[in-house]
């Protein structure tokens, strides 16, 4: 029964690490930036949750004003700060994006105080028996609302008329314009479903720990560049599999190799190896 | 001088010493390094180790030196593999390893770290003096690099890897050697580091100490001499010097990078050699 509680323990983290890093990978895919401020949107947006729910009593309310928030200051955050930089070497946005990330956390600690707020109304705290195993139901929470994002976001992009254009202006932008697409409005809208993505993520893992903090991003923002590059950088599907593994391999390594090495230190590993490797990325097609 | 001054000296030529290690990799030989509190953390423990079993000052200086210049070399063969932002996120993620790797570890305290460190035996005085030594050493040595061929060469390469490699320039070699010898400042500073505190924790040499490092030599104009040096006795004086400051040091020093990044991307040094032109052609 060990190994079933470890591999479903591993997959709800995993879940987490996919939907964080599914909007870098789309970041990345399009505009080669490593936007570690992400991860600040990403508590932001559980902020935003909680502070919202307890007001009005709607966690439904709270995901939505969170997504549309935090979606627009995705897109401010593209225009004041990586749009200039567009034709300055990559590590510049980079290291832009982790001061903004840090200036990010410091104001939601003088902002929100250092000890974090919870919901007003009670943890998801019952389980759900599923035959012989059962699951908390925060957890089976995290689940499906990873699911139902992640299939949403496949929908967008092999459906929608932006998916298509998504997908042109990432192959080739100069024949993407020539077709008649707006490859600026590309970029904000990507930017838009990217941070609101980070805003689902904070909501639901708001609900399954019930507790936003200020540091909450710390983890999951460098973590998903470690995500991104294993799955092959910009590449949807493999960014999926990387963020699960990644999840399934800590759970393991937190019971069989916590004597030697941090748990949060296994994804570097991970990236300092594969990135000698394989520098295109574990799950990157040809090269 | 009071205690608090000489503690103030200390700190900030400690930091000193980190910056300079750091612009030698990233300012001269443009190597974008997001770890380098691993390599000032190598030398502190290995430091540390030396220093409680008993070996002389001279020799745990050196020794943390040559510890973290081993590590720096290693990293520095990932730099042949990936560039640019790959290299960042890769040395990045050392700095991560270093930390949970050494969290753990019951011979290097753990989570607790280690304490049993006997005193320099240099007197207040004495330990402030070497301190500066070590900075003006440091200094000098980074001017001289910076003139000489080793400097040219680490210009190529910082400048245009493709073109400097076209020219006959041995790129491997001049990115390993701006990875030793800046990893083994980072070292030399750890060293005294653990003089100076007498006890180190993990967390000591987090990535937000590399970020520190990192900012000082941003703010102060990635590859300047002088520059850098300011920048960091400023960032480090700074919030000593108010209560406010110092409660959002970190705010500081990320808006600084994102303001120096965004608006001003030679730093300081920038900003003062485009105002002194700006002067020159006023006068004439």
């Amino acid at each position: 029964m060990l190994h079933v509680e470890l591999v479903l323990q591993g997959l709800v983290n995993g879940s987490m690490y996919a939907v964080v890093a599914i909007g870098l990978t789309l970041i990345y895919g399009l505009l080669r930036i490593l936007h570690v401020a992400h991860a600040g949107l990403y508590t932001l947006g559980a902020y935003i949750t909680v502070l919202t729910t307890n007001a009005t009593g709607s966690l439904a309310l709270g995901i939505l004003a969170a997504m549309l928030v935090v979606g627009l200051c995705g897109m401010l955050v593209y225009r004041l700060l990586y749009e200039p930089m567009l034709e300055r070497p990559p590590y510049v946005a980079l290291i832009a994006s982790i001061g903004l990330f840090i200036c990010m956390e410091e104001s939601y600690r003088i902002v929100f105080g250092p000890y974090g707020s919870s919901f007003d109304m009670p943890r998801l705290g019952e389980r759900i028996a599923l035959g012989p195993i059962s699951i908390a139901a925060a957890d089976a929470a995290m689940l499906v609302g990873a699911i139902v994002l992640l299939t949403g976001l496949a929908m967008l992009m092999r459906r929608t008329r932006f998916g298509v254009a998504w997908r042109a202006t990432v192959t080739d932008p100069a024949m993407a314009r020539s077709f008649g697409i707006d490859t600026i409005k590309v970029r904000y809208v990507n930017f838009f479903i990217a941070s609101v993505f980070a805003a689902a993520a904070g909501s639901l893992v708001a609900v399954l720990n019930n507790l936003v903090e200020p540091t909450m991003g710390s983890v999951p923002s460098y973590k998903s560049l470690a995500i991104i590059v294993l799955g092959g950088l910009g590449q949807v599907g493999g960014t999926l599999a990387a963020a699960l593994l990644l999840g399934v391999i800590e759970a393991y390594g937190t019971i069989y190799a916590g004597a030697y090495l941090d748990r949060d230190a296994i994804a570097f590993i991970f990236l300092i190896v594969v990135l000698m490797i394989r520098p295109q990325g574990l799950f990157a097609r040809g090269s | 001088m009071g205690a608090y001054e000489l503690t103030l000296v200390a700190v900030v030529s400690i930091n000193v010493m980190l910056a300079l290690g750091l612009n030698l990799i990233t300012g001269f030989c443009g190597q974008v390094s997001l770890g380098h509190a691993a390599f000032f953390g190598t030398g502190a423990y290995a430091a540390a180790l030396m220093a409680a079993a008993g070996w002389p000052l001279p020799v745990v200086l050196v020794a943390g030196g040559v510890t973290a210049a081993v590590l720096g070399l290693l990293v520095g063969f990932t730099s042949l593999r990936v560039r640019e932002d790959f290299l960042a996120i890769t040395t990045m993620g050392v700095g991560f390893v270093f930390v949970g790797f050494v969290r753990k570890q019951g011979w290097l305290g753990a989570e607790m770290g280690l304490t049993n460190i006997p005193d320099h035996g240099l007197g207040d005085i004495g330990f402030i003096l070497m301190c500066l030594g070590l900075v003006a050493a440091m200094a000098a040595i980074s001017a001289h690099i910076k003139r000489s061929w080793l400097g040219f060469g680490f210009a190529a390469v910082a400048d245009d890897e493709a073109t400097a490699r076209t020219l006959g320039i041995n790129v491997p070699l001049y990115k390993l050697a701006a990875f030793v010898i800046g990893t083994f400042l980072a070292g030399v500073a750890g060293a005294v580091y653990v003089y100076f505190t007498r006890f180190i924790i993990p967390g000591a040499f987090g990535f937000t100490v590399s970020i520190s490092i990192l900012s000082m030599v941003i703010v102060g104009g990635v590859g300047s001499l002088w520059g850098v040096i300011v920048a960091a006795v400023l960032l480090t004086l700074l919030p000593e010097f108010s209560r406010v400051i110092n409660d959002y040091k970190l705010l500081l020093y990320g808006a600084l990078i994102v303001l120096t990044m965004r608006f001003a991307p030679d730093g300081l040094a920038g900003i003062v050699t485009s105002l002194s032109r700006r002067l020159r052609r006023s006068e004439t």
